[in-house]
């Protein structure tokens, strides 16, 4: 697995020409499962095909259990400079429910760890919208959790996923979750929370102090190029080694044993490739981009669209103007921007903003010329650094 | 709705029928195939399936030339019906008179010989009348019996009197365990009103539970038929169907008609093919006709040559020349179904005629609105609107057009059942899927004023679209539809039918104990409590015993408003509603809390209210969501995140913006389709 994994970033890198690589992270499934040698070899592999920057962030993905935290020094060793834990709850019970194999003990004593270790570069992960959960018990929850931080936190709402035996559960009746006002309350609460413990919100779910946002996230949320390297690995970058000029969206094969064989076949297990047209591109950038507290800069949106700017293609419909007076969306000499309320309803400013944008490139703009597109895109590769995204699964 | 599908029993053998619309090739692609397509195919079950149609014409004109219908003078022919009640055994009595008579071989697989569309057999249900003739010896003597099959149900009623008036008397067919039933009064009053022979056959004595001895007293006394003229028979086994036979040569009278007259013959049914054209059902009432006859259709004026002509046996028969009192079809060159008007009389190009009696035309009772699915597929709708309209000149069709459902059309139907038959032949025969509104029923308005009047053309108008209702203030008076409801249903349950009616605005109207347990009960209501959910209702609160059938009766003065339908102030026109004074609040209140449960939650709140002119009668909120976003959206995530957008940005764009409400059209369609 491991030469596959190094196979495989060592393709991928010559395909994408990358210079260099701003950030890694380890995650996906159980990354911490792996030997930390896999680790140090991907990095040394990574290093060896591009610059891998002395202060680039690495971070690894960890669930918070006494096997992990064994192995937390050795990973550090092996190069990883931030930890991030799935942590989820500090109710047993809840963890139970979500089929998480430690205990809320257990992943305290972890992350206690880790602090040591890499002070500063600690995240957690916590969830809400759990069966059974009050807003009471929501918030004594919030109130135990907030002294244990480090200085990253993510938020997320428990979604039920189909196929999953919670899903189940909850469609039988045997489970009930907390109705969407009272997530609503709940996300609002634990908003307000962070924010007075001195957490600044920077992300729909995540909230930073000391600035101690995550570099490798906010790649994404800025459309940078990345490069994702292991079974069912996404990654989107320009394959200049092939002669392409558009970005690319790419999936690697899933299933891990056949995704070996054809690294071991053709150095890579690259499953789809999908070309981004312009209009594609912009749309992630838009979508991406209001996810963050900053929103899209007029500068950052010049990056991708030089020829026309946000108000000219949000002016194309008025119910992006409701959203404004309705005090949910800002557009101002910064930029484009969701509000605090605002932000807790952006998949239902979204759908509007990519009416307008698709609009104004179909009515407006004569379609892009194959010289606007080069032009572009090599504006886009002196600029954006590409931050691979490693998984491993195994 | 129930009504129609209680109809029947026989299981079909849909895949034979398939078979056949195969092998016909699409010739008679607009269903009402009149001849028995299956039945050719039984015959000649070793031909190839392609050669079929060449060689069948040939085959019955050869067959043809051997019956010489001037055999059958007027009293050697006897012309019935069979009538029943949904289920009791109608089509499996056809069945065995035709098997007996030889038209048909005898075989496992007879059912619904005459019920040839899909939806039939899967109801049960007739929906198209048919004809066979058959030949049965009796005493030495070969006698010619028409059977005019009629469909079974009470929106067809228009059909059975149709078919009746070909007719010297009926078979009324009653089920040894269910006794009368509502449809079974229903039809007895139809063939009654004609005046015809009525011979009662208490059928499925067979069954463990038939009780013929109290059915034969229920016929005694709804009927005021002495018991010793039932004949119990089974249909089923065959058990006394020979004496069937029989009873009807000694008792149904011959027609009377002189093959000494001039050629006269009345056109009781019609249907198109693509071919032929126009292939018209004719009973004859005088003289005769022959192949090269020139003949004039009295309504039109319009003159036509015979190319063909025979007996339905009960497919298509060639002969040389039918007779008075004669029952067959003819082919003469008309384009156009309406060239054949039912009801319409025939008459040589040199001998013209009295014209007899013809039909009131079919009267649309129900109203919906029908709209494809998706806007695209309009065009292949209206095809299939325009075929199967074209056999069932019954549907009224108009144009209509929706804001939130787009270009459709607003169809008038005999009754619902009616409605149901059509919409489920649209899906079996041409695949279509389509909306349809919840019913509405025709009301009138007498206009107040000369100018109104003017501008209308009429003093009284007829209302079928809620938004054409005319102001109170430019009306004398509004009326409704009403109907006379037959109900029959065990004792026990007379009760909960009173109040059920009563609630249904309902006048009793009489009342009779039909043996020592069964209840007949006559209501007046008006149409529009009946066209939902009245005997879905009824069924469920009577276990399933109780039986319904109505008949037009008219229209009555009625307090009549007009709802309309607000979303945060701004009106929904294709909602507004017509409705009596006393249900506007709870039909205000039942479409306001649907709506509330079919918009999605947005990003404001939403007001849902139901108005009478300025007044708010019933208001519900649609609260305004607060949270509404992806919690973790990496790498990993965006490209299902993107696509899930996109597909909202998409849904979007079918929306309907009511001022700044988003209504998505199935929020229209639960509200406004049938439940």
């Amino acid at each position: 697995m491991t030469e596959c994994l190094q196979k495989e970033t060592r393709t991928l890198l010559q395909i994408s020409q990358v210079s260099k690589i701003t950030s890694v992270f380890f995650g996906g499934g159980t990354p911490s499962l792996a030997p930390p040698s896999s680790v140090a070899a991907v990095l040394e592999t990574a290093s060896q095909h591009a610059q891998l920057a002395w202060d680039a962030e690495v971070t690894l993905e960890v669930n918070p259990t006494p096997a992990s935290r064994d192995r937390l020094r050795d990973f550090v060793a092996a190069g990883i400079n931030r930890f991030s834990f799935g942590v989820q709850s500090l109710r047993d019970a809840n963890l139970r429910i979500l089929g998480r194999d430690h205990s809320a003990l257990q992943a305290l004593q972890t992350v206690s760890e880790a602090r040591t270790l890499c002070p500063g570069r600690v995240s957690i992960d916590i969830m809400f919208g759990l069966p059974g959960q009050s807003l009471e018990s929501w918030e004594s929850e919030l109130e135990e959790l907030l002294p244990i931080c480090d200085d990253h936190v993510s938020l997320y709402q428990l979604t039920l996923e189909r196929g999953t035996r919670l899903f189940r559960q909850v469609s039988l009746g045997e489970l009930s979750v907390p109705g969407d006002d009272v997530t609503a309350t709940m996300y609002e609460a634990a908003r307000n929370s962070l924010e007075n413990a001195g957490f600044l919100q920077y992300e729909v779910s995540n909230f930073a102090k000391n600035n101690a946002v995550s570099v490798h996230n906010m790649g994404y949320w800025k459309a940078q190029q990345y490069i994702g390297v292991g079974p069912g690995a996404h990654g989107r970058f320009v394959p200049r080694a092939l002669g392409g000029v558009q970005r690319e969206a790419r999936t690697q094969t899933l299933e891990p044993d056949v995704w070996m064989k054809e690294v071991h076949q053709r150095g890579h297990g690259t499953r789809r490739r999908t070309q981004l047209s312009h209009l594609s591109l912009l749309e992630e950038v838009l979508v991406m981009g209001l996810r963050m507290t900053e929103g899209i800069s007029h500068q950052h949106w010049k990056l991708f669209s030089p020829e026309a700017n946000v108000q000219e293609v949000l002016r194309v419909r008025e119910d992006v103007l409701e959203l404004q007076q309705k005090g949910l969306l800002i557009l101002d000499e910064r930029g484009l921007r969701c509000s605090w309320d605002g932000l807790a309803l952006l998949d239902s400013i979204l759908p509007v903003l990519l009416l307008s944008l698709e609009t104004f490139f179909h009515t407006w703009r004569p379609a892009p010329t194959p010289t606007t597109a080069a032009r572009r895109t090599e504006r886009e590769e002196t600029e954006a650094l590409s931050p691979p995204s490693e998984r491993n699964t195994a | 709705m129930q009504m129609l599908r209680a109809i029947s029993t026989l299981l079909s053998c849909a895949g034979r029928v398939r078979d056949v619309k195969i092998c016909r090739i699409k010739r008679r692609s607009d269903g009402y195939t009149k001849t028995c397509t299956l039945m050719r195919h039984r015959w000649m079950k070793s031909a190839r399936v392609a050669t079929l149609c060449a060689t069948t014409r040939e085959l019955c004109s050869s067959a043809g030339k051997n019956i010489d219908m001037s055999k059958f003078p007027v009293d050697r022919i006897r012309n019935f019906s069979i009538i029943a009640h949904i289920d009791h055994g109608k089509s499996t009595l056809a069945d065995r008179l035709l098997e007996m008579t030889g038209a048909i071989a005898k075989t496992e697989r007879n059912k619904q010989v005459l019920d040839k569309l899909q939806v039939e057999r899967e109801r049960g249900i007739t929906v198209k009348a048919q004809t066979a003739s058959l030949f049965y010896q009796h005493n030495g003597q070969t006698y010619l019996l028409n059977l005019i099959d009629t469909p079974g149900h009470v929106d067809f009623n228009y059909e059975v009197s149709r078919s009746l008036s070909a007719c010297q008397g009926v078979l009324l067919i009653v089920d040894a365990n269910q006794g009368i039933q509502a449809q079974t009064v229903a039809n007895f009053y139809l063939a009654f009103e004609a005046q015809l022979t009525i011979i009662p056959v208490i059928n499925k004595i067979d069954l463990k539970n038939a009780e013929p001895d109290r059915v034969e007293k229920q016929i005694e006394k709804v009927f005021d038929i002495p018991k010793e003229e039932c004949i119990r028979i089974s249909a089923k086994l065959g058990t006394n169907v020979d004496q069937v036979l029989q009873e009807v040569v000694k008792r149904i009278p011959p027609p009377t008609a002189n093959v000494e007259e001039p050629f006269k013959a009345l056109v009781f049914d019609s249907t198109f093919d693509h071919y032929r054209g126009v292939v018209a059902n004719i009973a004859l009432f005088g003289g005769q006709v022959t192949k090269g006859d020139r003949i004039v259709s009295a309504h039109l004026g319009k003159t036509y040559e015979v190319n063909e002509l025979g007996v339905l046996r009960p497919d298509e028969h060639p002969t040389e020349r039918l007779y008075a009192g004669q029952v067959g079809y003819v082919i003469a060159g008309m384009k156009e179904v309406k060239d054949a008007q039912i009801g319409d009389t025939l008459h040589l190009h040199t001998f013209p005629v009295e014209p007899l009696p013809g039909f009131t035309p079919a009267k649309s009772m129900v109203f919906a609105g029908m709209y494809p699915m998706d806007q695209s597929e309009y065009t292949t709708l209206r095809r299939a609107v325009e075929k199967l309209t074209l056999n069932d000149s019954s549907v009224t069709v108009q144009k209509d057009s929706s804001l939130a459902l787009g270009a459709g059309w607003r169809l008038g139907f005999l009754g619902l059942l009616h409605m149901e038959v059509f919409n489920q032949r649209l899906e079996q025969e041409y695949n279509a899927s389509v909306i349809i509104t919840a019913p509405t029923v025709p009301y009138k308005a007498t206009l107040l004023s000369a100018k109104l009047i003017k501008e209308y053309g009429e003093e009284e108008v007829t209302i079928i679209n809620p938004a054409q209702f005319p102001d109170k203030s430019q009306v004398v008076e509004y009326q409704e539809p009403m109907v006379v409801g037959t109900i029959i249903a065990p004792d026990e349950f007379t009760g909960k039918i009173m109040s059920l009616c009563l609630s249904r605005r309902a006048v009793q109207k009489n009342m009779v104990y039909i043996d020592d347990h069964r209840v007949m009960m006559k209501y007046l209501f008006p149409l529009n409590e009946i066209v939902v959910d009245f005997y879905d209702e009824l069924k469920s609160m009577s276990s399933g015993y109780a039986s319904f059938d109505y008949e037009d009766a008219g229209y009555q003065p009625a307090e009549l408003i007009k709802i309309d339908f607000l979303l945060n102030g701004k009106p929904v026109e294709e909602l507004t509603t017509i409705v009596h004074k006393d249900r506007a609040y709870t039909t205000g209140k039942a479409m306001c809390e649907k709506l509330k449960d079919s918009i999605p939650r947005q990003m404001f709140e939403i007001a849902v209210q139901a108005a009478i002119g300025s007044k708010i009668i019933a208001r519900e909120t649609i609260k305004a969501y607060r949270k509404n976003v992806l919690a973790k959206c990496y790498g990993g995530d965006v490209t299902r995140k993107m696509k899930l957008l996109k597909k909202q940005a998409e849904g979007k764009k079918k929306m309907r913006r009511i001022g700044n409400v988003e209504v998505p059209k199935d929020a229209f369609m639960n509200v406004l389709k049938r439940k």
